[in-house]
């Protein structure tokens, strides 16, 4: 080998070494935030207790909302395995409400759900307990003690909870429902259980007017998005400290 | 003052089995209609995801108000130490602890799952109202029941006082619980209220006399016993003080709200433009449940009339109902209100009226718990010694002329 030859083979090491690390840093950079990821919506193990270091939300954006669209209460009622009907006895867990100001004619449309309270009046009044509040801030009925009183009913500001009135069929066996029972929005609690990060109304909004989140993570994009621009509660005067929030009304 | 002598009454002529007959039958259908809600759910009645509470619950605690209300009598003698009344005290204990059980048969068996009767009996949130008046419920009867017992055991008789003092005391606690399961309800326009739970009370004191007025007069008179003037003079006055009372609170309510801006919108639907229920409000609550009684049993002539005094009696029962039932679903009719300011509209009814329509089942469940109220009074007098032999004037009073 000549010295030039010698020169050319340190160079081509050289060059194969650094194309080597940059790749190798490249696959790094590109994989490590999907394991960061996978970190954080992994599936809480079966035998943990929800913990109150979460408090899940919703942030809904009234603004990106359009009306007549019902993508996500379609999206709730098909995994929740609700049938869809129009009549004042069926269950209606999440509902589009459209708005008209009086005095200056503003309209906007946005999504109504149980709005998971720190201080739900639905738990307040629950005379067993069945109505109960989780340590992450989803509030959830146990149809195991419902008796099916509807005092929750009359106690909820938002008209969030529904009467299964009559009997029913084809159960999504992850969201069990029951005749004589009250039930409402569960946040997708078994998704969030599982580890998949979002809800179902969340996940099928083509415009990004819901965000699901941590509201208790100061680093997640809910947070950040509250602590930026400015949102309401529902009924803000009851002072029940809402998990949904809104943008733009 | 001759001794007063208590005895059942003899309960074996056809007017009487035609009575139990009838109640039983109306039980029987009550029962039926349960039966029926339960097995479809309660898409067979009128109640749905607005007016989640109906006629049953109509029903159900306009008897839990009177059955404190009906222990009036006694309390005014054991508490008051008013010797008229005395004897009187056993049937108006009687009749309370009967219509507190008619009006719990019908919550109960309204329930989505009555079935789950020993959770609601054995596990409570003690933060809620409703748990708080299961407790009442159990302590009216346990504490009623002992008095009832000193009142009727010549052994304890020196306990009747104690012990009616603490029934006394929890009715009314009893009766504020009651009220309160509407008045705690912060979000509903109608309800939000401290008012209500004194106003329950009142009420209560109203349609608990009225239903023991005319109870008394049927027994006496169904047993061909003697009742006096003095006697039915006296309630039918104090059924006046009380139907006037029950309508001042119904008026400082209403006024209290129509000075809340924010309250304008319900004040207006109740008052002026609810269609059923506005003249439910005027005519059934307020002219012919209230009004026309009260000149009733203070006319001249007619509050000398014992016709007259049951029809007034009567009227007020009706004109409790009317009261409950636009509470109850007047109170619910009216949408919530999420954004004040706002029109309102969605597929789930917001923003506008809820209407809603009694069923058959859920009137023959109500009238079922009336019934089931009523014959145990009717059993009770025939088994037990509830009615003195005699109230003429001149046994209730020495005075009498």
């Amino acid at each position: 080998m000549s010295e030039q030859e010698k020169q050319t083979t340190i160079e081509n090491e050289g060059r194969r070494g650094f194309v080597a690390a940059g790749v190798a840093a490249a696959a790094g950079l590109a994989i490590a935030p999907g394991v960061t990821l996978l970190d954080v919506a992994h599936a809480r193990p079966a035998d943990q207790p929800a913990s109150s270091k979460n408090r899940w939300g919703l942030l809904i954006d009234s603004t990106k909302c359009k009306t007549g669209c019902n993508d996500c209460v379609n999206a709730c009622f098909t995994e929740n395995a609700i049938k869809q009907g129009d009549k004042e006895t069926d269950s209606q867990w999440i509902r589009k409400v459209e708005l008209k100001d009086l005095r200056t004619g503003h309209t906007a449309s946005l999504p109504m759900m149980c709005q998971h309270c720190a201080h739900p009046p639905c738990v307040d009044v629950c005379p067993t307990g069945a109505s109960f509040k989780r340590a992450d801030g989803i509030v959830l009925v146990d149809r195991h003690i419902c008796i099916g009183c509807r005092y929750c009913m009359m106690a909820c500001p938002y008209k969030a909870r529904s009467f299964v009135h009559e009997e029913l069929h084809d159960q999504n066996p992850d969201v069990p429902r029951g005749m004589g029972c009250v039930e409402a929005c569960t946040l997708c609690v078994h998704k969030i259980d599982r580890g998949d990060g979002t809800t179902a109304c969340a996940q099928a909004c083509k415009e990004g007017a819901i965000l699901f989140g941590d509201l208790n993570d100061p680093e997640s994009e809910i947070s950040k998005r509250l602590a930026t621009y400015a949102s309401t509660e529902v009924r803000a005067d009851l002072r029940l400290d809402t998990g949904v929030r809104y943008q733009g009304i | 003052m001759k001794p007063i002598v208590y005895r059942e009454i003899e309960g074996r002529s056809a007017g009487y089995l035609a009575l139990l007959g009838v109640l039983g039958v109306l039980i029987a259908l009550g029962l039926g209609s349960a039966y029926y809600m339960e097995h479809h759910g309660h898409i067979v009645t009128g109640m749905t995801n607005q007016i989640v509470w109906g006629m049953p619950h109509v029903f159900a605690v306009f008897l839990i108000v009177a059955a404190s209300g009906a222990l009036n009598v006694a309390s005014i003698g054991s508490v008051f130490g008013k010797t008229m009344y005395k004897p009187m005290g056993p049937l108006s204990a009687l009749l309370a602890l009967a219509l507190l059980a008619g009006g719990l048969t019908i919550l109960l068996l309204d329930l989505g799952r009555p079935d789950r009767l020993i959770v609601a009996a054995t596990t409570y949130n003690f933060k809620s109202i409703f748990a708080w008046n299961v407790i009442l419920y159990s302590g009216f009867f346990g504490i009623v029941g002992v008095y009832l017992w000193m009142q009727m055991d010549k052994l304890m008789y020196k306990f009747a006082k104690p012990a009616g003092f603490a029934a006394f005391i929890w009715r009314l606690i009893l009766t504020t619980g009651t009220g309160s399961i509407f008045g705690f309800l912060v979000a509903r326009a109608f309800y939000d209220s401290a008012m209500l739970a004194p106003m329950f009370v009142v009420m209560s004191f109203s349609y608990g006399l009225a239903i023991f007025i005319l109870v008394l007069m049927a027994s006496y008179s169904w047993s061909g016993r003697p009742l006096g003037d003095a006697v039915v003079n006296r309630l039918k006055n104090l059924q006046g003080v009380f139907i006037a009372g029950a309508l001042y609170f119904v008026v400082v309510f209403h006024l209290t709200n129509l000075y809340f801006t924010k309250h304008h919108g319900v004040e207006h639907f109740i008052l002026v433009g609810g269609g059923g229920i506005t003249t439910l409000f005027w005519l059934g609550q307020v002219i012919l449940g209230s009004l026309v009684p009260l000149a009733m049993v203070y006319h001249p002539k007619l509050g000398k009339s014992r016709t007259a005094i049951a029809v007034a009696c009567v009227l007020v029962v009706l004109g409790g109902l009317a009261q409950m039932y636009v509470t109850i679903i007047g109170g619910q009719a009216y949408p919530l209100v999420l954004f004040p300011g706002y029109q309102e509209s969605s597929s789930f009814f917001d923003g506008v009226v809820h209407p809603y329509s009694p069923s058959l089942p859920e009137i023959l469940l109500g009238i079922g718990g009336f019934a089931v109220a009523m014959i145990m009074v009717a059993v009770g007098v025939k088994v037990l010694r509830f009615l003195p032999d005699s109230l003429d004037n001149h046994a209730v009073d020495p005075h009498a002329k």
